[in-house]
Parts: C-alpha cells; sequence; structure tokens
C-alpha cells in the first residue's frame, strides 16, 4: 500500500542547523499551499490508489490550521482508498495548543511527532529551538487529552554543550513521558547553515563521545521498553512508524509539496524545491531521480538501517547467485562486531549502526 | 649552406644560472620570433619544464644571425639540462656540436654542476666560450667569477662577455663570440651520409621524428635511409630543420647541419639515440661512436592505479624511453599493487619528471613504490645475484655478503655551512675524502656516499641546511661491502611486498619507526584495528595500530529522501576505488609513496 507524504515549507523561525526547505510563514502563502496541496492530491484522483499512511512533514506542519489540515485530510480520502489509516503530522510544541490539538485530532489525524530534541533548557537555546523542556512536556500531555495515543517526539544526539548526563537526563524526561516512540538523531553540520562555522564546530560532542552517546541511548531506551527498530528509531511494541518503515522496506510512497521525494511506479523522483512553482502550476511538475532504481543495492542500502536487517533468501531473489563474498565479508565484520549473521538474515549491531556507511558500501561492493 | 656560415652550439651551465633566459635573449635578437610570439623560456616547452623553471630535454633550435662581418651565419642551438640527474642528455647533445656556451653567475661563481657540464664538453673536444651573466645583481662580482673560470677550469675569462640575460645587456657580444671562437663545422659533404641521432620523439601523423647532426653527406626527401644499429630502412618523407616554434621543411641536409628526418617510422623501437643514420643505397663503412650506455642508478615499481591500465602505461613508456634512452623499464608483478613496471631512472629528479610526464602526458593514475638502488649480493652457495627490487632480496641466512653502489660527491658550499654538512654526511654515512678551498670563503667537499642515502632526499637536506647555497655532484665509484637488511611491512599480519626496502643494518630501527607511524598517518580508519608492523627477518622492531573506525555519518534520511544516503554510497565506494585492497586493508595511493618522506 501506498504511503502519502505532504510537505509543508514553513516555521515560525528556522533552526540555525537545518537544511530542509523550509520558508517564513504568513498566512497567505499557507492559504495558498494549502490550496495548491488539495489540486495537487487530486490529480491522483480516480486512480484507485490504495494508501494507509498519511504524514504532514515539514517545515512546520503545526502552522496549518484545524481546517486547513481538514481540508487536506478531506482531499486525500476523496482521491485515495484510505484504510486504516496511520495519519502522522509533525508539531512544534509551542505551535500546537490544547484547542489546536483537539482540532487535529478531529480533522482525523491520529499520530503526532513533536520537535522535543532536548530537555536540556540550555542545549535547547543553543539549538535555536523556540520552546522550553516544560513547554514540550506541557504540549505531549495536551496531546494526551486531546485523545492521541500515539506520540513520538525527536532527540537529538552530539548538540552543542551536550554531555552523557544531559542526554542520560533528557532520554530519562522523555520515556516517563506517556508516549510511545522516539526518534534519535545525531546532530549533524550541513554545508551553508548558520552552524556551519568553526566556532560551533569546536562546541560539539567529538566522534567518540557522540559515538558512546548513541551506545547509551540505544541501551537506555530498550532498557525503557522502547526497542530499536531502525539507525535512529525507538517504539514501544507494535507502535513503530508504519510511514517510515515504507521507506526503509521500497514500499511505495507519493510525496506532495516542494522538496517532497516519492517512489512510485518503480521511478523515484522530487517535486523541485521550489513553492513560487508548486503555487503556480495546477500540478507541480516532478523530476525524476531514477527511473531505474538498483533494486539490489537498494534493500540492501535501507534494509540494513533496520535492526530486523536483510535476507540472504531476499539476495538471491534479487539477483545475486554468489554469496560467497558477501559471507566472507559478513564474517570480517561479526568478528569485528559489527553485524550478526544469523540463519537467513544478516542484521547491523548498534556499533555497526555508527558506520554503517562504510560497512553497507563493503557489503555492497561484496556482492 | 657554406659549412663556414654554420655554428653549431650548446648552452652549459649550473641549474638557474640563466641557460633558458639566455637562450630566449638569443632568440629574440636573432628574430627567429616575433616579439609577440615571445613567452619566457621559449625553449622549454613541456609544461613541467615552466612550471619547475628546469629544462628537462634537449632541444634544438636554428637561427639566422647577420654578423658584425657583414655576414648571414647559421646558428643551431641546442638547450641542455642543468641537473645532476640529466648529465647524460647533456653529453648528447655536445657530441652534436663545435662549441659550447659557458654561463658562469657572477654573484654565484663555479658550482658543481658548471665543472660536471664544462668537462663533458672539454671531453668531447668542444670549444668553450665563457659568459658571466647576472651583472645585474647588487651582490655580483664578474671578476672573482672569471678569476675562478680561469683557477679552476684553466681557460682564459678575463675578456668573457659580461651579461644581464634578464634585462637583456650586451647579448650581441655573444652573439660575436659564436661566430668568431666557435670553430664552423669541416664535414665532408660527398661522403657517404653520416648523421648522429641526438633526439627523437613520436608524432601522431607523421611517425617518428629523428632529430640529427650531419656530420657527412647529404640527404635529401626521398633518399633511403638506413638505421646502422638495427639496420632498418626506410624512405624519408619530409626532412628539414626546427624553427623556434615549428618544424619548417627544407627537403635536404647536409654536412655540417642540424635538422630533422621523418621517414614513415611507425615502431618506435627502431630509433635509438645514438645511433648513426646512412645511406641505405651509399652506406658508410662505420657508424660514428654513438653514445656511451648509461646505468639507471635508481628503481622504483611503477604501477596503474586501475589494473585494467597496465597496457596504457606500457604504451606510455615505450614512447617515453624513444626520446629519453636513459629510462629503462622491465615488466614485474607486485602481490600487493599487480602487474607493473621496474623502471630505472638517473637520479630522484629524473624519476619524479618520468611519474609526471606519465600522469600529465598520458592521463594516468599511477602507484609507485619507493626508489631503492641496485645491490649486489653474494650467496652462501657462492652465487652473485644483483637485487633490482627489494622484495628479491635473499634471506639473511642465504647472503654471505652484500654491497651497495657508492658515488663520489663533491659539495660546493660556502665555507661558513662546511660544519652542517660534514653533519648532514656523516649522518648519511659519508667518508670524508677531502676539503680544498675554491677560493678564501668557497670550499669543495669531496665525500663517499652511499647512493642509497641521496636518492631521498640528500639534496633538500643539502639546501636546507645551507640556505641554498651548496651544490653538489656526484657520480658511481662502485659497490662496497655494507651491513644490508631487508625491512618489510606488515598491514594486519600480511606482508606487503611493495612496501619493503632495504636499509642498512644501523639505520633500521630508526626507519622503521618512522615508516609505521607515516603508514598509520596515511592509512585512513578501517571498520577494523590494523596493526601496522616492521619486521627484520620475521622479527617484529616497530609496530603501530590504526584504531578502527569510530562513526561515520547518520543523518536523518527524511521524506523519504534517500538521495543523501546515495551520495555518502556513492562517495564510500569512489574512496575505495582510490585505494588497493590488500587482504582486508584498503590502502591509499599516497601510502606507498610515504616511505618516500620519511625525514619530513
Amino acid at each position: 500500500m501506498t504511503g502519502l507524504y505532504i510537505h509543508v515549507p514553513f516555521c515560525a523561525r528556522k533552526c540555525p542547523y537545518c537544511d530542509f526547505y523550509s520558508l517564513r510563514f504568513s498566512r497567505s502563502a499557507v492559504d495558498g499551499f494549502t490550496e495548491a496541496a488539495v489540486r495537487n492530491i487530486q490529480s491522483f484522483k480516480g486512480r484507485n490508489i490504495a494508501a494507509d499512511t498519511v504524514y504532514f512533514g515539514g517545515g512546520t506542519p503545526s502552522l496549518l490550521s484545524c481546517e486547513q489540515v481538514s481540508a487536506i485530510l478531506d482531499a486525500v480520502r476523496d482521491c485515495f482508498e484510505l484504510s486504516d489509516a496511520e495519519i502522522t503530522l509533525e508539531a512544534n510544541p509551542c505551535t500546537a495548543d490544547f484547542d489546536k490539538l483537539c482540532g487535529y485530532r478531529r480533522a482525523g489525524v491520529n499520530r503526532l511527532s513533536f520537535g522535543v530534541q532536548s530537555a536540556d533548557d540550555s542545549e535547547l537555546l543553543k539549538l535555536g529551538r523556540l520552546h522550553n523542556s516544560e513547554r514540550a512536556q506541557r504540549a505531549v500531555e495536551d496531546a494526551v487529552k486531546a485523545g492521541f495515543e500515539n506520540i513520538s517526539c525527536d532527540l537529538m544526539l552530539g548538540t552543542p554543550g551536550q554531555t552523557r548526563q544531559s542526554l542520560k537526563n533528557s532520554v530519562d524526561t522523555l520515556t516517563r513521558l506517556p508516549i510511545q516512540h522516539i526518534s534519535a538523531y545525531m546532530l549533524r553540520i550541513e554545508q551553508g547553515t548558520p552552524y556551519d562555522n568553526e566556532k560551533i564546530r569546536n562546541d560539539i560532542v567529538d566522534d567518540e563521545l557522540v559515538s558512546q552517546m548513541y551506545l547509551d541511548t540505544v541501551e537506555k531506551l530498550g532498557a525503557s521498553g522502547f526497542e530499536q527498530y531502525e539507525i535512529s528509531n525507538f517504539a514501544k511494541a507494535g507502535f513503530e512508524s508504519r510511514h517510515n518503515m515504507k521507506y526503509w522496506t521500497g514500499e511505495d510512497y507519493i510525496g506532495i509539496g516542494p522538496s517532497a521525494h516519492s517512489l512510485f511506479g518503480a521511478r523515484r523522483y522530487f517535486c523541485p524545491s521550489d513553492l513560487e512553482s508548486f503555487l503556480s502550476e495546477p500540478v507541480q511538475q516532478s523530476v525524476t531521480e531514477d527511473d531505474d532504481p538498483d533494486r539490489l543495492e537498494e534493500y540492501v542500502m535501507l534494509g540494513l538501517r533496520l535492526t530486523k536487517g536483510i535476507s540472504l533468501q531476499r539476495l538471491t531473489e534479487l539477483g545475486v547467485s554468489d554469496l560467497s563474498g558477501f559471507d566472507k565479508m559478513t564474517r570480517l565484520l561479526e568478528k569485528a562486531g559489527l553485524c550478526v549473521a544469523q540463519g537467513d538474515s544478516v542484521r547491523l549491531t548498534p556499533q555497526g549502526f555508527l558506520v554503517s556507511n562504510a560497512v553497507i558500501a563493503e557489503l555492497i561492493s561484496s556482492l | 649552406m657554406d659549412q663556414s656560415k654554420i655554428r653549431n652550439f650548446s648552452i652549459i651551465a649550473h641549474i638557474d644560472h640563466g641557460k633558458s633566459t639566455l637562450a630566449d635573449r638569443i632568440l629574440e635578437l636573432t628574430d627567429s620570433v616575433e616579439l609577440r610570439e615571445m613567452e619566457d623560456q621559449l625553449l622549454d616547452n613541456m609544461d613541467i619544464e615552466r612550471e619547475r623553471g628546469i629544462t628537462i630535454k634537449a632541444r634544438a633550435v636554428r637561427l639566422r644571425y647577420h654578423a658584425d662581418d657583414g655576414e648571414d651565419y647559421v646558428f643551431n642551438l641546442i638547450d641542455t639540462p642543468g641537473h645532476v640527474d640529466f648529465n647524460y642528455e647533456v653529453s648528447r647533445s655536445l657530441v652534436a656540436c663545435e662549441g659550447a656556451i659557458l654561463i658562469v653567475d657572477a654573484s654565484q661563481g663555479i658550482e658543481a654542476q658548471t665543472l660536471a657540464n664544462t668537462y663533458l664538453a672539454i671531453e668531447n673536444d668542444l670549444e668553450v666560450v665563457p659568459v658571466i651573466n647576472k651583472i645585474d645583481l647588487p651582490s655580483a662580482d664578474p671578476d672573482r667569477a672569471c678569476n675562478e673560470v680561469e683557477n679552476i677550469i684553466g681557460i682564459p675569462a678575463m675578456d668573457a662577455p659580461r651579461i644581464s640575460a634578464k634585462m637583456g645587456t650586451n647579448i650581441k657580444e655573444v652573439l660575436e663570440r659564436i661566430v668568431t671562437d666557435i670553430p664552423a663545422p669541416k664535414g665532408d659533404d660527398s661522403a657517404p651520409l653520416k648523421a648522429l641521432i641526438f633526439d627523437s620523439y613520436y608524432d601522431q601523423y607523421k611517425g617518428v621524428i629523428i632529430y640529427c647532426r650531419v656530420k657527412d653527406g647529404h640527404i635529401k626527401v626521398g633518399d633511403t635511409i638506413r638505421l646502422m644499429a638495427t639496420g632498418a630502412e626506410f624512405q624519408t618523407v619530409e626532412i628539414g630543420y626546427m624553427g623556434a616554434k615549428d618544424l619548417v621543411p627544407m627537403g635536404e641536409l647536409h654536412a655540417g647541419d642540424v635538422g630533422y628526418i621523418a621517414a614513415s617510422i611507425k615502431d618506435i623501437g627502431d630509433t635509438r639515440v645514438g645511433d648513426t643514420v646512412t645511406n641505405a643505397d651509399n652506406p658508410c663503412s662505420e657508424a660514428l661512436p654513438g653514445y656511451k650506455k648509461v646505468n639507471p642508478m635508481v628503481y622504483c615499481g611503477i604501477y596503474p592505479a586501475d589494473g585494467a591500465k597496465y597496457g596504457d602505461l606500457r604504451d606510455a613508456l615505450e614512447k617515453l624511453v624513444l626520446n629519453d634512452a636513459s629510462l629503462s623499464f622491465e615488466p614485474e608483478t607486485s602481490v600487493a599493487l599487480g602487474f607493473g613496471f621496474r623502471c630505472g631512472f638517473l637520479g630522484l629528479l629524473h624519476m619524479e619528471i618520468i611519474q609526471e610526464r606519465l600522469e600529465r602526458e598520458y592521463n594516468l593514475d599511477l602507484v609507485t613504490t619507493a626508489p631503492s638502488v641496485t645491490y649486489k649480493v653474494t650467496l652462501t652457495s657462492g652465487e652473485e645475484v644483483t637485487i633490482y627490487n627489494p622484495t628479491n632480496y635473499p634471506d639473511t641466512g642465504l647472503i654471505s655478503s652484500a654491497a651497495e653502489p657508492v658515488v663520489n660527491a663533491h659539495i660546493y658550499t660556502p665555507s661558513d655551512y662546511v660544519g652542517n654538512i660534514m653533519e648532514l654526511c656523516q649522518d648519511r654515512r659519508g667518508t670524508f675524502k677531502d676539503m680544498k678551498y675554491i677560493d678564501t670563503n668557497r670550499v669543495d667537499l669531496h665525500y663517499i656516499l652511499p647512493l642509497n642515502e641521496i636518492v631521498y632526499d640528500f639534496f633538500d637536506a643539502l639546501k636546507s641546511k645551507t640556505k641554498g647555497y651548496a651544490s653538489f655532484d656526484y657520480e658511481m665509484k662502485g659497490y662496497e661491502p655494507s651491513k644490508l637488511v631487508k625491512l618489510d611491512v606488515l598491514l594486519n599480519g600480511e606482508p606487503v611486498d611493495a612496501l619493503s626496502f632495504i636499509v642498512h643494518e644501523e639505520k633500521a630501527y630508526a626507519r622503521a619507526r618512522r615508516l609505521v607511524e607515516k603508514l598509520k598517518e596515511n592509512i585512513p580508519r578501517q571498520l577494523f584495528e590494523v596493526p601496522v608492523q616492521a619486521a627484520i627477518g620475521g622479527k617484529i622492531i616497530a609496530r603501530e595500530t590504526i584504531k578502527a573506525l569510530r562513526k561515520d555519518v547518520l543523518a536523518k534520511c527524511y521524506g523519504g529522501d534517500i538521495t543523501r544516503k546515495k551520495k555518502l554510497l556513492e562517495k564510500q565506494k569512489e574512496g575505495k576505488k582510490r585505494m588497493r585492497q590488500l587482504g582486508s586493508v584498503a590502502v591509499p595511493q599516497e601510502a606507498f609513496m610515504s616511505v618516500l618522506k620519511l625525514d619530513d
């Protein structure tokens, strides 16, 4: 089944480390965006596409009003065969008050993802976030009161000034909240962002420490019932993000909105990062990224991000006739504690996740 | 052309004394090049030459000069390199000339290669015309320079032209000296053709172009030539002279001329520099003496970074060897590097130049092993073997004695630096022979040095210890017994043949230490911990550990955008391609060179 991703490219304030496509929020631009989103969704009408996830990402989707979210979801229900859907909206703790959360719930949103990032106020300040820890916790409580039973929070590792102890405190705070899902990402300095400077580079955590922080986090979250299921994602049993899983398992997804990516009809394409064309064109022209994705390479690259790993049987189905090089490499990696080969499956360990680019490159080269 | 109006000459000098600049001025004054076409150092037409400011290959050009005696003369100028590595090229050029202009820097005086090149000219019976250059420098002392020429070389110099090639001062005087002092050629134009090949190169359209000096007889287009060394015969299709920028077809060459011959020669192996060209229908009875074969002093392995380019590398080497007979190469294989060639060079600069030419002119990516000299080893069985590649050095138990090449080295230096130089030479296992005063404050230090101590970086060390004032020249002396050991390098417990080298036993430990440290710096972290070890005969004497890679980028993979992940993966794969996979260890090309730079 297909997933739908809707990219809402507005923020009240842009975070200095972020390089995703996002513009200054204005009421009129968001109105125009909503109309264009509905138009683009309607272009799929009549094709009987079955969908079971909708994901509002951004940007800051919680800058949309309840009516706007409702209008977009109405269009989705009208144009796709939506059943038993997971409908997620990313929310900034500051822009989601209780009434608004109730409105989202009524519109059909059943999963929230809060950009909490840290429970340490001085760290939040350095990250340029608008909220403090107390505001974030209240947002989660409001969401529960508004009827949400599936809530995720983002957590960042390796931010300026972070220590193992402060991270441990953040993890403790998050795991005590009534949430079911945690995404834990490492901060990465992206080129051209305000964070791309010498001062920040000197202030962020070094590789050795951030690696330790990652391993600490994996262990601690696991002990608190949040099982790791992907490099950066942790959930209580049954609360894995169905939408994000589509990315790792090669299922179809359709992206709507500037900079949104799609995998549909065995083709990867994206909408240009250009709000202007999204607003003015009847349907935004997409750009083909890959009209014949290498299924084997993608399977290995994406599958190894999951804790369940990849299946040897599947490799054979994808055309690998000789697994001897792969086996040899797997044994080497296993000896180094980077992966586990068990029966039909090969999966990375947390240590392996830390060097996943290198490990995946080795494994693909060995095929 | 009347032979009495021809002057064939070279310019010889120590490096940086202004040889190419004088050549440029001569070209200008003889109107050989339009001024607007003039580029600095016109004769140095290889990129590498201009960038490094040195002349590598000999080159020839014909000029026309209207002299003060009212007559027109033809000058054939054959440019020569000044670096010690290229003495061979110098002697090749000199054989085609009757005279040589000797440039001496008015502020530096006589330097090591001034002498070496002058002796080559005298050996070849050339008339030497001294010229004092750089008189515009504040530190110039032309009288002292003239005195040095008279006292050390023993040729009159007090009336030598005093010029500034850079400013164009007194160049005309040099041209007049060429007319009056350098003898005209005295060949027999009616005798059978006898022409010396002093250079050649491969032209894509015309085949091999032979540069030659006609000693006797003449040749015209359509004649069938015979190359005497190989006996190969060809019909000439184009004959002419070398203009400043292009070849100028003339149809014929006569006794005394310097020019080129094209005869649709496709196989570069047929033409050998030093060989004699004669007329197949009326051959001369014996060939010219030709050149002494030079023996390479330094060897290294050259491998294509991409194994599939082995054939391209072979073709490129074959073409280079055509106009650089001092380069030698033999196929070899390495466990670590695959198929490649063991190449022999005159010295380290020569090696660098060849590598650079292969990379630039032939667009090849290379992996080069550390340079090595040849060793002579007597085995316990009594058999004598010559070792060109450290990998083949026999086990200690099989060796009864070993010998290494040594050179006679002369270092010319202001006396202030004698202490520094002695320290350096001692450190390089040198044996002091004697010290002579050239004048009140300059000396000639004579040492015997093992060649393997100077092939790496002796010249650089010498320069830095003498603020660039010392100059250096050497010649092979022969082999002397030595206590040598082979140092092996192991990565992750596996020996890497391409990294082995031979070293004097007293220096083995220090070198091993630096080597493993260098390799640790040059090999990136791997997914596994990698021990780097240096061993002599199985005994580990130094070890470093490359720690395992801790983390790479765990970026958010957002909104289904997997392009970033793909790019990272591509980058990883690209990076892997530039590496050599040795067992489980990926080694970048630079690591193989790190052995070269142990003294940094």
